[in-house]
């Protein structure tokens, strides 16, 4: 069966290395699908990741891909996009490489609000060394590094993209496939720096040191712990203890993005045409 | 009309890249070298070109890296730690090939140093300074007009090699003003980006060197699809395990360079005729020398300089010819000792290799260099 959206793809690099159940495979699918959707041209997109299991998505991918060093990826992509502002950017990442070692970029890129559409794999943890915690990694919960549970209090990336001034936020998970393909489609629209957070499920890391069970269990608990946002904010406070979540659009805005803004640069300099 | 200026070498690196073709600068505010970023600021939209100022250094170099990828020659300017910071992303660009040039105006150090005090102590950093083997192109100018014409050249070479070029430059240089006159951009050879030579029908392979060994890489958005990737990759971009590609690709990194040898390699030589002596010096060291010889010259001494404008590649061939030539090699440097273990290698015994160092914050005097000459030819 022939899927429309296998020209997206490097078929010629697939298999993927990623383990049996693993959810990254599904936000990649609904990257591409989101591109399908809104019609985003093969040519004129590129796909920049970083380092770590999320990132490895972008040598699959059938378009101008670039693979960078670990956390750097909003930065590279920040100066292609900035090189030439017609190329629809993408952005990889994962926990670790856009909130610990590339945490600064990331509040940077949503503060300049560069017109980038970046889509969080979140698996909570560190999965290609292994299972160390990550600055998503919820409380007590166990990693390689924190065989005790976790001490350090998590980011939520998506207030973090909010307060950092992104202008469209938003969160899926790989359970929620169709929603999470509307959601990036979304961001897609928005001119400007687009934060998308996907939950996916690491069962051979993350899942294993946390009893979760299988990839299917996994899916499972992100089925019955996410909340659309519409009925997260109508849930009282007592309600949204535990392991509950929202998903959903969290946020937009529209604000003028760093290529324009830098065209109006340009322009008051006399470089116009040039 | 004389078109003469008065300019400082941090503004003639900033003009030498503009007319290079250099169309995006990303930085990061530190001293002794943030000039170079406040007139592309300035300079660059007046063009069409792009300036940001990233969150830091790490992120400057990423940037450039980016825009390079995305078809526009790119810059990064820094000093001591930033250059330390840029390291990692240095040696992506050579691995995986990216043009770019990254201007290093030395300060002291180690760690914070003295932030505004001259000195040379960045050379084996900007040979050795990222892991791995690579490498690395470093041009070092001694003054105002050639920071300019070594600019032109750092970013032409980093075009035809595909490969990260540092302008070792230091806070004399980059803070002297000199009176200067330009060369018109349209008499400058400019190296445009290369172009893949076939279509991805035919084949095409973003790695595959050319005859010069040197990838036609895409750039993004010209419909290749290319990977671009840090890990060791075969022709086709895409990483391999494979014992083979790695030697093979690590061979070729350095012999792209290492094949054009004494082409890259500028040196100069002053009162070198019937020079018994030789003053090896570099940079802003190297105009004091001068004079130190000029001054010894007087007193009837015999010797010579020689000026090296390349200081990576080594200039190897010149030392080993010099050191048959002369009784005694004096090398001088604003350090504690870095480019005179590389002259010793190449001399290797067969003169005399005397060092003359300094690094309390201050450029040398004449004298300094003129005593360490009278060490040598005694």
């Amino acid at each position: 069966m022939e899927r429309s959206y296998e020209k997206y793809f490097r078929q010629n690099r697939l298999p993927h290395l990623w383990c049996p159940g693993c959810g990254n495979g599904i936000a990649m699918k609904a990257i591409v699908q989101a591109i399908e959707k809104k019609g985003l041209s093969q040519d004129n997109t590129v796909i920049v990741s970083g380092i770590g299991c999320s990132s490895r998505a972008s040598g699959y991918m059938d378009f101008d891909t670039l693979h960078t060093a670990h956390g750097r990826a909003i930065p590279f992509a920040t100066g292609i996009k900035l090189a030439n502002p017609d190329l629809n950017v993408v952005v990889i990442t994962g926990d670790g490489d856009c909130t610990a070692i590339g945490g600064n970029h990331f509040i940077h890129g949503c503060r300049r609000n560069v017109d980038l559409t970046v889509v969080l794999f979140n698996n909570k943890i560190y999965g290609m060394t292994g299972g160390q915690a990550s600055p998503m990694t919820p409380l007590g919960k166990k990693a390689t590094t924190a065989p005790y549970g976790s001490i350090d209090r998590p980011f939520d990336a998506c207030k973090l993209a909010i307060a950092a001034g992104a202008t469209y936020v938003a969160r899926s998970t790989a359970y929620h496939e169709q929603h999470l393909v509307d959601m990036i489609a979304n961001g897609f629209d928005n001119k400007g720096f687009s934060f998308i957070e996907a939950l996916v499920q690491c069962p051979t890391a993350y899942g294993r040191k946390n009893k979760m069970g299988s990839p299917a269990n996994m899916l499972k608990w992100m089925r019955d712990n996410a909340v659309m946002q519409a009925a997260w904010e109508k849930l009282p406070d007592d309600k949204k203890q535990g392991e509950k979540f929202p998903i959903g659009l969290f946020y937009s805005a529209t604000a003028t993005d760093y290529t324009t803004a830098y065209d109006a640069v340009i322009e008051r300099a006399g470089g116009a045409g040039k | 009309m004389s078109k003469a200026r008065l300019m400082q070498g941090n503004e003639a690196c900033a003009e030498g890249a503009i007319a290079a073709g250099v169309r995006f600068f990303a930085g990061y505010p530190i001293t002794p070298s943030t000039e170079v970023a406040e007139t592309m600021a300035k300079l660059l939209p007046r063009v069409g070109g792009k300036f940001v100022q990233m969150e830091d250094e790490i992120a400057s170099m990423g940037a450039i890296l980016g825009a390079s990828l995305a078809g526009m020659k790119a810059m990064d300017a820094t000093s001591g730690p930033g250059f330390s910071l840029k390291q990692e992303l240095i040696g992506y660009a050579a691995c995986a090939e990216i043009p770019c040039v990254l201007v290093d105006v030395q300060r002291v150090g180690p760690s914070t140093g003295q932030p505004t005090a001259p000195s040379q102590g960045d050379v084996m950093q900007a040979r050795w300074g990222t892991h791995g083997d690579h490498p690395m192109i470093a041009l070092a100018p001694w003054s105002v007009r050639e920071t300019y014409d070594a600019t032109v050249m750092a970013v032409n070479y980093a075009e035809r090699f595909r490969t990260p070029v540092i302008l070792l430059m230091d806070e004399i240089v980059g803070h002297l003003r000199e009176k200067v006159e330009l060369p018109e951009p349209a008499d400058l050879d400019i190296y445009p980006r290369r172009q893949p030579k076939k279509t991805r029908a035919e084949g095409y392979e973003p790695y595959a060197p050319d005859e010069d060994l040197v990838p036609n890489v895409a750039d993004f958005g010209q419909g290749y699809h290319i990977h671009v990737t840090g890990l060791i990759h075969d022709d086709t971009g895409f990483p391999v395990g494979s014992p083979k590609v790695t030697e093979e690709s690590i061979r070729r990194l350095h012999e792209k360079i290492d094949r054009v040898g004494e082409e890259i390699i500028h040196t100069e030589e002053y009162f070198m005729d019937d020079a018994e002596y030789a003053v090896v010096a570099f940079g802003g060291t190297a105009r004091t020398a001068y004079e130190a010889v000029a001054e010894a010259r007087a007193k009837g001494q015999k010797v010579g300089l020689l000026r090296l404008m390349t200081v990576w590649p080594f200039a190897t061939a010149a030392i080993k010819r010099l050191a048959a030539k002369v009784k005694g090699i004096m090398v001088a440097e604003l350090n504690y000792g870095q480019l005179v273990g590389e002259v010793e290698r190449a001399v290797a015994g067969q003169c005399e290799v005397q060092l003359c160092r300094k690094y309390n914050m201050q450029s040398f005097e004449p004298q300094e260099i003129a005593a360490g000459i009278d060490e040598l030819v005694k």
